[in-house]
């Protein structure tokens, strides 16, 4: 067996796993929950497309079809979403620590919600709040690309995420002067940034759905340059990769995608570092394999967490954000010490000590 | 029922009556330095009152009074010391005549406090340590944190009322809404009483038993959903949307209309609310959430109108 053939398994082995995790994930979603539903009946839902089957209450199915599957749709959208947008970034900034919210739009998010809930109409916040999220995000991104590309002499990859921690800094000072200002304001924002899917229905399926599967089509397409631009600006300009657009069009997926996982979930942090990293660790460093597998193993992650957020202290929640660090901080940990650091971890810090560390996450 | 409900409010306020002469608590009214009990014309200063912040003691009647909790501003306005209020923080709202100004009670500003050259400074809790750097300035501060009881609540008016030289009014009120209390209590049928969610903000937060707001409840025989998620202690936690819908509660309460924009109507657009009895039923009930929030005098008002709500569905049900 030559090694190519070799290494083509292995890829196609993962993304079969990767598949029947996220099957696996999102029935434990459907299954599981403070309500009790016996999981012959869901089977039977589920064969029944949404019809209620006899033997079933309407109240289990309503339960079934208007909160749980909804909620772990969107939990695989988000979770998708901000794995694939941090292993591009990661990519494209030469950068181990580039997550989601790297060029601001963590901040820009937070203060378009801010604003939506000071200043917006009362009676509208449901939709209000995440398109402004939503619009804050890209406007965030916005600055930070618009700035960190005029600087002069503008360095790249360096001078972007330089941007990005002004950007973020400053939009952070906004969003908490506002919310000093507005103090009946802080719980709500609060509560918003611990990240919500304890609301989620269908509206925001909807709304996340396109700029998702947009995002992560375009992220799709290019995933052969990310490996090239990986080495380094020049070479890949020599090699004949137009590192500049390559950047933009990363930069433009990724914050459409991220934009749409903030709106509709809040902050969720830490999936987009560990969840790439996890990957590469396990099966190598090339984005033919990270990009998709990030999708699958993102989408999964984040369903089952968001199945412990429900269900720990049932019938109350956790917010989602505490138990992604809590679980993924020790099992990334325990990943990284089994593999050794291996598996292109190594080479991508060496590469990245000219890069400065953590970008402008806003807390 | 008109002579029922006489009986009702006679056996009410003979129990308050009861409850006044036997408690046995230290009063402070009592063993403050004013010593004996204080004519109705002049409550004779010093004085000393017991706030969050130990005991206090003042020297004169107050007559430059600052406070920055919107309940205890209503505290001194009912007991009738509102004419020795000069500023009040930007949260208390209540009654229209308090003199509302830019001071903030979260972030309090001691420069900007101190700025109103005040006597007395009354506040409830706040981050840092204000009582400390307002009695370096030299002036006197009485912290009156949330009350966790309705017991402490009317606490904090008596010693309002000591504090202030406003004795026997502020007596005179707490008699009055123990009266209220009792009545409601005594109106209402502990056996198996409707159940009820009680909505904090639009993300499903509510309260137990165990807060302040959740003991109302209990005393008018309500039961709480939120109940069963208090086993994590806390007194606030979050609900899943599919245990609020299982539980199927008889009424529900928004404390977030004006936070979050939540009517009747937007919780029965809510995916599978329609469903929840409260929701089909009309009983929907839109609080009003500075009441909700405070444990001031109007908080017999908040009781007065969960046992109407309660009443309503118990004769729907019937």
């Amino acid at each position: 067996v030559s090694p190519r053939t070799a290494v083509a398994g292995r890829r196609g082995r993962a993304f079969v796993v990767g598949v029947a995790v996220l099957i696996a994930a999102t029935l434990a979603g459907l299954l599981v929950g403070p309500v009790r539903i016996g999981a012959a009946n869901v089977f039977r839902w589920l064969l029944s497309f949404g019809q209620t089957p006899s033997g079933m209450s309407e109240q289990e199915a309503l339960i079934l079809a208007e909160l749980r599957l909804p909620r772990v749709i969107v939990a695989g959208l988000v979770g998708a979403s901000l794995a694939v947008s941090g292993a591009a970034y990661q990519a494209v900034f030469r950068n181990p620590l580039a997550d989601p919210y790297l060029l601001g739009a963590a901040a820009g998010a937070g203060l378009g919600a801010t604003i939506a809930v000071a200043y917006g109409p009362t009676g509208a916040i449901d939709v209000t709040v995440p398109m402004a999220a939503f619009l804050g995000a890209l406007v965030g991104v916005g600055l930070a690309y618009g700035l960190g590309r005029s600087s002069v002499g503008g360095r790249g990859a360096t001078s972007l995420v330089l941007a990005g921690v002004a950007v973020a800094s400053f939009l952070t000072a906004v969003q908490t002067f506002l919310q000093q200002q507005r103090s009946e304001t802080l719980r709500q924002v609060y509560t918003w940034i611990l990240g919500r899917l304890g609301t989620t229905g269908w509206d925001d399926v909807w709304l996340a759905l396109p700029s998702v599967v947009l995002a992560v089509t375009s992220l799709w397409v290019v995933r052969r340059l990310l490996d090239v631009i990986e080495v380094g600006d020049v070479e890949a300009q020599s090699l004949g990769l137009n590192v500049t657009r390559l950047r933009l069009l990363v930069v433009l997926a990724a914050s459409l995608a991220t934009a749409a996982a903030v709106a509709v979930a809040g902050l969720i942090g830490f999936v987009g570092i560990i969840v790439p990293h996890t990957i590469r660790l396990l099966v190598g460093g090339s984005y033919r394999s990270v990009l998709p597998l990030s999708v699958l193993f993102g989408a999964s992650f984040l369903i089952l967490v968001d199945l412990l957020a429900r269900t720990v202290v049932a019938p109350a929640e956790i917010p989602i954000g505490v138990i992604t660090a809590l679980v993924g901080a020790p099992f990334f940990v325990v990943v990284l010490r089994r593999s050794g650091g291996s598996g292109g971890l190594k080479e991508r810090a060496r590469s990245a000590s000219g890069n400065p560390p953590e970008g402008g996450r806003a807390a | 029922m008109g002579r029922r409900r006489t009986v009702l409010v006679t056996f009410g306020l003979a129990l308050s009556l009861v409850s006044c002469g036997s408690d046995d608590d230290p009063d402070p009214a009592v063993t403050a330095d004013a010593g004996g009990s204080p004519s109705p014309e002049a409550v004779r200063f010093p004085v000393t009152v017991e706030g969050t912040n130990g005991s206090i003691r003042i020297e004169q009647r107050p007559e430059r009074i600052v406070s920055l909790s919107p309940t205890a501003t209503e505290d001194l306005f009912a007991i009738g010391a509102g004419d020795q209020v000069i500023a009040v923080d930007d949260q208390s709202d209540f009654p229209p005549e308090a003199p509302t100004t830019e001071l903030s009670g979260f972030e309090p500003n001691v420069e900007a406090i101190a700025g109103y050259e005040p006597d007395l400074v009354v506040f409830a809790t706040e981050p840092g340590d204000l009582g400390a750097s307002l009695e370096e300035l030299g002036i006197t501060a009485l912290q009156l944190d949330a009350a966790p009881t309705l017991e402490v609540a009317f606490d904090q008016i008596e010693q309002l009322g000591l504090a202030t030289g406003h004795v026997e009014e502020a007596e005179a009120l707490v008699a009055d809404l123990r009266a209220e209390v009792d009545d409601l209590v005594a109106g209402a049928d502990r056996s198996a009483g409707p159940s009820f969610y009680f909505e904090l903000d639009d993300t499903y937060y509510s309260v137990t038993s165990k807060t302040f707001i959740g003991q109302l409840f209990e005393l008018v025989g309500l039961e709480n959903i939120a109940d069963a998620a208090g086993k994590g202690g806390g007194g606030y936690p979050q609900l899943s949307a599919e245990y609020i819908i299982e539980a199927d509660p008889d009424l529900i309460f928004l404390a977030d209309t004006e936070c979050c924009g939540q009517t009747p109507e937007t919780v029965a657009e809510r995916p599978g609310w329609d469903r929840i009895t409260a929701v089909a039923d009309g009983g929907v009930v839109a609080l009003d959430e500075d009441v909700a929030q405070r444990w001031g005098p109007r908080v017999v008002d908040l009781l007065n109108e969960i046992a109407t709500a309660a009443q309503t569905a118990e004769a729907d049900a019937a």
